[in-house]
């Protein structure tokens, strides 16, 4: 080949004399590149309709570059399309028409993206890089739907629908699978090759070994102990009521010691935080709409979540009521009353006859909690508190573990490469607990520090608050279902 | 730029032949169209991009690129300010940024040899753990690699006292235009064998070659530092205040202005406590191995600043006191970027006795094209960054955001001064280049370039002007 293409418009400085003079024949493939320009085809499917990623977020992207030493996947791969100045980029060229919204690579990267939100945590010039990233989601979902084989289709509706839609289908489901772990038949569903064919086998070795008594929401109303500061709405969550419901009643008696009457309306349902995270925020404003009714007719005074993940959802439901003035103005008001039981706790003070906990204990950030809601601070002030505790930071402590939501089902490889990193970093600090704040986070770490061979226990906060104030008042710990007290 | 025309795939199999490694080879249109931009709003298209994890890897690549006349254009993190990674030609970006490793940290010869694509922060965290220091810290530093840093020769606040990226730069690795590997300078204090080459490579922003390893200085860590912020009723006289603490003989290790339009943005964002009444402040850092000498200096900088007329002087108590200063300083950046949707930073340097006439310049071009204009800086070095605030997507003030920065520019080079101090001049300032340095000077280096890169290969399109020159001149 005589001529080589080198992309550029018929440059003039080709033609021009001193240093970087290129040949003729350059120049030619100058002007042979200029016409590929013209020839180039825009994109056949682009945003449409109701959640479009909007201009005004996207152009406030300045390329500065501060979040990419931030971003997970970016670390991982070290590849600019992985990170979220790339994909701003990418999202901002869909909306351009530059670049097709089906294309392998878009759809790819807005799949890797764990919505961890370290990068908006960072950006300097505030883009609220969520609001890109759910609308983008959603979009494509909405295209694919069409794409998508019926059996596809319908095993993504009972996921996101019917199980998360639903929290009496969640307890069924949950309640089949304490059954399995119970009788001891994991093994044989794992061999029976069911998992395989469900693409779960990740999802089944990270499943938690499902707690006895769910947190059943039925209009329960517990008393304050001491003088009431505050009645407040508990939120039981899905995975949380059922998985991990202890931390539920956990939460429940540490709230009513600090002061507050608990209340847990039957009304309430699941945040949408993994519809929404999904790219389906048109079952997300269903879910909303349930929460927002009910605490408006609780009459609680805040809204109390355990779950990061879904702190963080409950706090922008205003976001998803951009096209509906009347439910954006309830939604921005609902979210205003939101707390995060650790920032809620660390903001009303919590009763210090805390017992001693002997133990040196490190902590897992959920980016839902650190990044989504700039909550950094709260959690380590409870764990403080808590005489005899010790707590070490690990390295990297706010950096996605890989749990996100259902991103180690539809991304499992990033997800295991993310779980693995922070295992080591954990397990690098010699602490024998890790605390954190989220179920999936939870889920994640313990899956990963199994894995490291190490025996480090993985513990909610409130589980730690809990058991420093049974150990006060020396009462016997409850027979846990999984066992794993920080003292142990 | 939308598309650029495909690689042949022969070329694309040489390549995927030199970097096996899955993914190190790039031609994905998604991929192309993120490896295009920098930190301002330059955008390119490469055809193909490389992420190598050797020098020698570099070299076969930049054989291939010069066998077959492709453009190069290095790049590590992208964060540059004026358009050094943006790809005019097509060909390769070559990312060096996988290659992060810092080799060594001498502390007997007080050095350490990284690779480029170390992160500027990570390299001085690093240092600072064994109580050593590696002073240059442009307010990139968190994202910034060491790759850029040497290619566009970066500043930061404590450049003041402490010099630039090239005066720590005692050796290079480079991989020539033609392929060739070679190594300038090295461990050695002293060296004055052949031309000095690692002072060309270093501020040639990638145009010479790429800068596969770099030798850099270190120094023992200054133990004592106190802050200070002093508050003047006139810019005038803050900018008065510099030249005397400087013309004293003493050695802020930073000396920071702000005015008042810049105070109001972050004061407005972050909400610190600032005296935005006022119409500048002041903010000084001294440094030192002894207690004494440093309360000395400060009491020394604190009496010249009372009586250039600051209406307030108040040394930070605490770290935690000096560290909320220096908050201020650090959300100068964020402040702005919220304020309107695109900033045109500029970094005009200026002989220090020019300041007080430098600012006028700059209210005044504010003034006459109707721009926001905030100035900020590295005032004790001279060095400004009047940040000409706007909307790019509007048409009309985009041209009067050319014409006050072509001015900015020209005022700046009246004042005895030069375009760039710290971000390099890219693509943002080729056409004012002449203006400053004169066009047999710049003949000269096009010749210099011409020796290195006969076939003009290595990041092509920039610090040369186009035809036209200052006319020609477009945001």
């Amino acid at each position: 080949m005589d001529q080589q293409v080198d992309g550029s418009a018929g440059h003039p400085e080709a033609r021009y004399g001193g240093a970087g003079r290129m040949s003729d024949a350059t120049v030619a493939a100058h002007e042979q590149a200029a016409a590929a320009l013209a020839d180039f085809v825009p994109a056949a499917n682009g945003f449409s309709g109701r959640d479009v990623p909007a201009d005004d977020i996207f152009n406030r992207c300045v390329r500065c570059g501060l979040c990419l030493p931030t971003c997970p996947t970016y670390v991982e791969t070290m590849v600019e399309t992985s990170s979220p100045r790339g994909r701003i980029a990418l999202i901002k060229s869909v909306a351009e028409g530059q670049l097709d919204m089906l294309s392998p690579g878009f759809v790819h990267q807005m799949s890797e993206c764990l919505d961890c939100r370290a990068c908006e945590a960072v950006c300097p010039s505030g883009v609220e890089y969520g609001k890109l990233l759910e609308p983008a989601r959603t979009q494509i979902n909405r295209a694919l739907e069409q794409q998508r084989g019926p059996v596809r289709n319908f095993v993504r509706h009972l996921l996101l629908h019917v199980l998360f839609g639903n929290l009496a289908v969640m307890r069924v489901v949950s309640r089949l699978l304490w059954l399995v772990q119970r009788l001891g038949l994991q093994a044989m569903v794992h061999k029976s090759g069911l998992a395989r064919l469900l693409g779960m086998q990740q999802m089944i070795e990270l499943a938690p070994r499902v707690s006895d008594k769910f947190f059943v929401a039925r209009d329960q109303r517990w008393e304050a102990k001491g003088a009431k500061k505050a009645t407040v709405f508990l939120h039981g969550g899905c995975i949380m009521a059922t998985a991990f419901a202890e931390i539920d009643f956990a939460t429940v008696r540490v709230l009513q010691r600090a002061g507050c009457e608990v209340l847990a309306p039957a009304a309430q349902g699941c945040c949408g935080a993994i519809t929404v995270h999904a790219g389906d925020m048109d079952a997300g404003r269903e879910l909303a709409k349930r929460n927002i009714d009910a605490f408006e007719r609780s009459g609680a005074d805040y809204y109390v979540i355990n779950a990061a993940g879904c702190g963080s959802t409950l706090k922008e439901y205003g976001h998803l009521f951009h096209e509906d003035p009347e439910w954006h103005a309830r939604a921005v008001r609902f979210s205003a009353k939101v707390r995060d039981v650790t920032e809620f706790l660390d903001q009303i003070g919590i009763d210090e006859n805390l017992g001693r906990i002997e133990t040196t204990v490190t902590y897992q950030e959920p980016c839902h909690l650190v990044h989504a809601q700039r909550i950094t601070q709260a959690p380590r002030n409870l764990l403080r508190k808590i005489p005899g505790l010790t707590l070490v930071e690990m390295n990297e402590s706010s950096l996605c573990c890989g749990s996100a939501g259902i991103y180690n089902v539809t991304q499992p490889e990033m997800s295991q490469r993310l779980m693995e990193r922070k295992a080591k970093n954990a397990a690098a600090t010699g602490a024998s607990c890790c605390a954190t704040a989220n179920p999936g986070c939870q889920l994640q770490v313990q899956a990963g520090l199994r894995r490291e061979g190490s025996t480090m226990s993985v513990r909610h906060v409130i589980e730690l608050l809990d058991e420093s104030y049974r150990i006060a008042d020396a009462v016997p710990a409850p027979a846990t279902s999984r066992g794993t007290p920080a003292t142990r | 730029m939308l598309h650029s025309a495909p690689l042949p795939a022969r070329l694309l199999d040489e390549l995927r032949r030199i970097l096996p490694r899955p993914g190190a080879v790039l031609d994905a249109r998604e991929d192309l169209m993120v490896y295009g931009y920098d930190g301002t709003w330059y955008e390119g298209f490469p055809q193909v991009v490389a992420i190598p994890d050797s020098a020698e890897q570099i070299a076969q690549i930049v054989q291939l690129a010069n066998r077959e006349r492709l453009a190069v254009t290095p790049r590590a993190m992208g964060s540059s300010l004026s358009g050094g990674p943006v790809p005019l030609r097509g060909g390769i970006v070559l990312d060096t940024k996988r290659m992060n490793r810092i080799l060594e940290i001498d502390e007997v010869n007080f050095l350490a040899v990284v690779q480029p694509g170390v992160i500027n922060a990570d390299l001085q965290a690093a240092v600072e753990r064994r109580g050593l220091f590696y002073p240059p810290d442009p307010s990139s530093m968190r994202q910034s690699a060491i790759g850029g840093n040497v290619a566009e020769n970066a500043g930061g606040s404590r450049c003041l006292k402490y010099g630039v990226t090239s005066d720590y730069v005692m050796g290079l690795q480079v991989v020539l235009p033609t392929g060739a590997i070679i190594r300038t300078g090295g461990k050695m204090v002293k060296n004055v064998t052949g031309y000095n080459l690692r002072a060309l490579f270093t501020g040639a922003e990638g145009t010479l070659g790429v800068i596969t390893e770099a030798t850099l200085r270190l120094l023992r860590k200054p133990p004592f530092s106190l802050t200070a912020m002093a508050v003047f009723a006139s810019i005038a006289d803050a900018a008065r205040c510099v030249t005397e603490i400087m013309s004293a003989g003493l050695t802020p290790c930073a000396l920071e202005m702000m005015d008042d339009v810049t105070m109001a943005c972050v004061e407005e964002m972050f909400h610190l406590g600032l005296p935005v009444e006022r119409e500048a402040i002041l903010l000084v850092a001294v440094d030192g191995g002894q207690r004494e000498l440093v309360e000395a200096e400060m009491e020394a900088v604190s009496g010249l600043a009372r009586a250039a007329g600051a209406v307030e002087v108040r040394v930070a108590a605490d770290a935690a006191e000096s560290s909320a200063l220096w908050q201020a300083r650090r959300g100068i950046s964020p402040a702005l970027a919220r304020k309107r949707p695109n900033k045109l930073g500029e970094d005009v340097s200026i002989p220090r006795s020019e300041i007080p006439r430098m600012v006028r310049a700059v209210r005044a071009i504010a003034s006459k094209y109707a721009l926001t204009i905030p100035l900020f800086g590295h005032v004790g070095d001279g060095n400004l960054h009047p940040n000409i605030l706007c909307d790019r997507h509007d048409a009309a003030e985009l041209e009067r955001v050319g014409a006050a920065a072509r001015e900015i520019f020209e005022a700046a080079v009246a004042c005895g001064g030069t375009l760039s101090g710290e971000h390099g001049i890219g693509l943002l300032k080729k056409q004012f280049i002449e203006l400053d340095l004169g066009s047999e000077q710049v003949e000269a280096m096009r010749r210099i370039k011409a020796a290195l890169d006969p076939n003009g290969i290595m990041n092509p399109g920039k610090i040369f002007p186009e035809p036209g020159g200052v006319g020609a001149f477009k945001l």
